[in-house]
């Protein structure tokens, strides 16, 4: 009897959960319209989102195509194939590793960031004191923090890409000697527009919208103690990155699934 | 003020430096800038087989990319394939009799369409067809010619 009550009472608690999620999310997107009125709001959070997790993006980009230039290498050559080295470490960027790896990175430097300063908020009771003042919280802190985590998610993939493409050039023509112009000619003939590139994107955009909602939802729903704004922040991480694996499955299947 | 406006400029460089990345990936690693051909004329060509043919496969001069294929379909009046071909503006002068051949970039690569000039005085406009044409090799065919050749010479023994 005991294990069906923990069982329902774990169901209905994270059902509710659930609804309570969705009920925020369209709370913050009735606030939306803050950020049209007052854009410095904006700018800073995407100085605080964006700029600052450029660094780890940036650095985290090189390598990675450094080190997918040198494996694929090392595995085209055994077919006489490294010709198409290009294509290769272009498509893997582009269709997966920049927008996963790239959402990855943003949900453990900016999402465990948001969840903790909302958290905070929470606990010092600063949001309660802004809505004594008349001023609604979810359009004054959430709002702007939601909409600049979306918006700098699918340009830092989009640098992640860019950046891993010159990585990859980098090992692949410099290092390992792979021919410039048929690094580049494999890339342009393989790598279709609408296709890869396109698809990249619409993948970004879905997981800047999923991390940005579960960082912002977890601190604002975070227990208002010490220990609950840093329980907050852990499942920010675990839930915004499986999250991210997981919808990074659905969308390939939808998109490359029916060749 | 000073140090709001450091952190307005980070974010201008930032928006600067992700749409910077957007340009970069649709035309150097897409194919968004070789997509289109500088006011291409069209040819039209009929094949009966076009094996891996594709469209936006090259056409190709002596090894040079003078143009990409537009469309293809199948006449429904004599169940050939029909290829338009896009061919660069700037190469108006390619004899009438010229040929088109579907050849494969190595022996498992990609195939395109080379054309081999003629020796006709006129040449060839916006619309014409090309008449002389050689279809795409198919391995399976030829292997299976190959195995076929083969056991009847073994039989003759």
């Amino acid at each position: 009897m005991r294990l069906f009550t923990l069982i329902g009472g774990g169901v209905i608690a994270r059902v509710s959960r659930l609804g309570r999620a969705s009920v925020f999310l369209y709370r913050v997107f009735l606030g939306g319209w803050q950020i049209f009125t007052r854009p410095s709001l904006l700018v800073h959070q995407i100085y605080a989102v964006g700029v600052l997790t450029l660094t780890i993006i940036l650095v985290a980009g090189l390598f990675v195509g450094m080190v997918l230039s040198f494996q694929g290498y090392n595995t085209l050559v055994d077919f006489g194939a490294e010709s198409s080295l290009g294509l290769m470490v272009a498509l893997s960027l582009t269709r997966e590793l920049g927008p996963v790896l790239a959402a990855l990175l943003f949900a453990g430097r900016a999402g465990s960031a948001l969840t903790a300063e909302i958290g905070l908020m929470k606990a010092t009771q600063q949001l309660a004191g802004m809505e004594m003042m008349a001023v609604n919280p979810i359009e004054r802190v959430v709002a702007p923090r939601f909409f600049a985590g979306f918006f700098s998610l699918t340009l830092l993939a989009a640098l992640f890409t860019a950046v891993g493409v010159f990585g990859g050039h980098f090992i692949g023509v410099t290092v390992l000697g792979v021919d410039a112009g048929v690094f580049w000619s494999s890339m342009q003939e393989g790598v279709d527009f609408n296709d890869d590139i396109v698809s990249g994107i619409v993948k970004s955009i879905v997981f800047g919208f999923v991390v940005t909602w579960i960082a912002v939802f977890e601190g604002y729903d975070a227990v208002p103690t010490a220990e609950g704004v840093s329980r907050a922040t852990t499942r920010t991480v675990v839930n915004a990155s499986l999250a991210v694996l997981a919808l990074d499955f659905i969308l390939t299947s939808l998109m490359f699934g029916d060749v | 003020m000073a140090q709001r406006q450091v952190m307005e400029a980070w974010v201008g460089i930032f928006v600067v430096m992700g749409l910077a990345a957007f340009g970069v990936l649709a035309l150097k690693v897409g194919n968004l800038s070789s997509a289109d051909v500088a006011d291409a004329y069209q040819i039209e060509a009929r094949f009966d087989n076009i094996g891996g043919l594709k469209v936006r496969s090259r056409v190709t001069l002596s090894g040079v990319r003078i143009g990409r294929v537009k469309e293809i379909y199948v006449d429904p009046s004599d169940y050939r394939a029909v290829v338009i071909l896009d061919i660069a503006g700037r190469y108006t002068n390619l004899p009438a009799d010229s040929t088109a051949v579907i050849q494969t970039a190595g022996i498992l690569g990609e195939q395109y369409v080379a054309l081999d000039p003629g020796g006709d005085e006129s040449f060839l406009k916006d619309g014409d067809k090309i008449m002389l044409t050689q279809s795409a090799l198919v391995l399976e065919d030829l292997i299976g010619k190959f195995l076929y050749n083969k056991s009847d010479s073994g039989d003759g023994k």
